[in-house]
């Protein structure tokens, strides 16, 4: 079913997707003219394929659940912040902090993400295609970012569990997080997600692994100088 | 918040259509301000290369100020729009300035240069475009803001853009931690300020290290080590536009770029109406990195 931004109010598409008709059963939609709008397809809660066919705005696709969200274009800040589950895929660049705070569900980066890419995500996994900006991970507590172009500045600053995969340079590391072993287990999870984000011609072997030193959990007067 | 908009035009295509562009994106970006809104628009010099002034009338009596202004000046040409005044002189700058602060010292010098032209007020983005009928006007290139008033007054003198020299204007979303003692520097070395406003600080350090024969693009890498606090700046001079981000950049901007038009916008969809924008090159300017056309 197609939903033309420029004949419904984006509350009222919204509301249809977070509020499906159970009778029509549709699950298939397709937005048009999205024209940088804000938070569209934002708190979806079912099972549902949608495209969008265009640049969208902020918070797009932000507290997923479920649902199968597309974007034919770039994003604005925030893509799938605070997802729970399902999957987002963007098929151009997005800005910053995409996937942030997110617990859970697949988002995928065809292009590159400007700062802050998965800032505090809590479970999430985010696939990007191409390069990070400044700052990614930060503060991250869980899943994994892999990046198969290069990092930014600061990259894991301050983070806690997530696993940090990056195949191209890395400008910098934040503090506390430090380049770790990669182990079998490591690369076939790695070569998981690569499929899972249909690239073909990227091998687990060639990514770096990042992670959290730990020596930040605690307080310690010899660490003054990172806080 | 606040919202920035510009366009600098490659080819002469939409230079009938510059005023239309730049109005529908400043009233798009109502909502990141709409507590006022304020463009400058770039036209041809004429042969002569005459300087013209941006006047805020701020409640004089136009017919009385135009008697009176014609006596103690050249003018060659004026033109009341709304309650702004462009007037254009063939006297000096330095003598005309002197001269209107001297005898109507109400009125605000919004900007003066060969081919600016400056209209700001406080009110809603749509009424303000409205007044001064952005729509009809027509020009190389243009810049625009929306403003959300933080930290000083909403008042004209508060309202972008600022332009502190000659055709140079700027535009800003952030805020600077340092500018009281920038701005105590600046007025030690002759820079006059005429509000309380972070911005206007900004624009008077750079017109001041253009005055000392810098480039705008080293003008604005200093920028970088002297301006403290958040930014995205879009600064416009005769030639073109530069764009500037500081290096956290929390403050959005995205540039589209086709074979007839750069335009920048603090957030897309203000130029999702732009001719061809889907075609366009979109990208985000990096921190702390210069971008300029035409200059």
């Amino acid at each position: 079913m197609e939903l033309d931004l420029k004949k419904i109010s984006l509350r009222d598409v919204n509301d249809k997707l977070q509020n499906l008709d159970r009778k029509q059963n549709q699950r298939d939609f397709i937005i048009t003219n999205p024209e940088g709008n804000h938070a569209i397809c934002a708190g979806l809660t079912e099972e549902m394929s949608v495209t969008i066919k265009g640049h969208v705005g902020y918070y797009c696709a932000g507290m997923n659940q479920k649902a199968h969200i597309t974007i034919d274009g770039n994003a604005g800040t925030g893509v799938a912040e605070n997802m729970m589950s399902g999957r987002v895929h963007v098929k151009g660049n997005a800005s910053q902090s995409a996937g942030a705070t997110a617990h859970g569900g697949l988002l995928i980066i065809d292009g590159d993400t400007s700062s802050r890419c998965g800032i505090s995500m809590k479970g999430i996994d985010i696939v990007v295609k191409g390069s990070v900006g400044h700052m990614s991970g930060f503060m991250s507590q869980s899943g994994n970012l892999i990046v198969c172009g290069d990092a930014g500045e600061a990259l894991g600053d301050s983070l806690y569990e997530t696993n940090i995969y990056v195949q191209g340079n890395v400008k910098s590391l934040g503090a506390d997080c430090v380049e770790k072993k990669m182990d079998k287990n490591h690369i076939k999870k790695l070569n998981k997600f690569l499929k899972e984000a249909d690239i073909k011609n990227l091998k687990g072997e060639n990514f770096k692994r990042y992670g959290s030193a730990r020596k930040l959990y605690n307080f310690k007067v010899d660490n003054i100088g990172n806080y | 918040m606040c919202g920035i908009v510009g366009i600098y035009l490659k080819s002469e295509k939409f230079k009938d259509s510059l005023g239309s562009m730049l109005s529908d994106m400043l009233v798009n970006m109502s909502s990141r301000g709409s507590d006022s809104a304020g463009f400058a628009v770039y036209k041809e010099e004429d042969k002569e290369k005459n300087f013209k002034y941006s006047l805020c009338l701020n409640g004089i009596d136009y017919e009385k100020f135009k008697k009176e202004i014609e006596n103690k000046i050249t003018i060659l040409n004026i033109e009341k729009n709304s309650d702004h005044v462009i007037i254009k002189a063939k006297n000096k700058p330095s003598d005309v300035i002197k001269i209107l602060n001297k005898n109507f010292s109400k009125i605000s010098i919004v900007g003066y240069g060969k081919s600016i032209e400056i209209f700001k007020q406080v009110g809603e983005p749509k009424n303000v475009v409205k007044k001064f009928n952005l729509k009809s006007f027509s020009g190389t290139h243009g810049i625009g803001h929306t403003r959300m008033a933080t930290e000083s007054a909403i008042t004209t003198d508060g309202s972008h853009p600022y332009s502190t020299g000659e055709d140079e204007c700027l535009v800003h979303n952030g805020s600077l931690s340092n500018h009281n003692n920038l701005r105590r520097k600046l007025k030690k070395g002759g820079i006059n300020f005429h509000s309380e406003n972070d911005t206007e600080v900004a624009a008077g350090y750079i017109s001041k290290n253009l005055s000392n024969k810098k480039s705008l693009n080293d003008t604005l890498k200093g920028a970088l080590k002297d301006l403290d606090g958040f930014y995205t700046f879009v600064v416009g001079t005769r030639k073109g536009f530069a764009v500037l981000r500081d290096e956290i950049a929390c403050k959005p901007a995205v540039i589209a770029e086709t074979d007839d038009y750069v335009a920048i916008a603090s957030e897309f969809q203000a130029m999702a109406h732009l001719p061809d924008v889907n075609n366009a090159k979109i990208f985000e300017p990096e921190p702390g990195m210069v971008y300029s056309w035409g200059n």
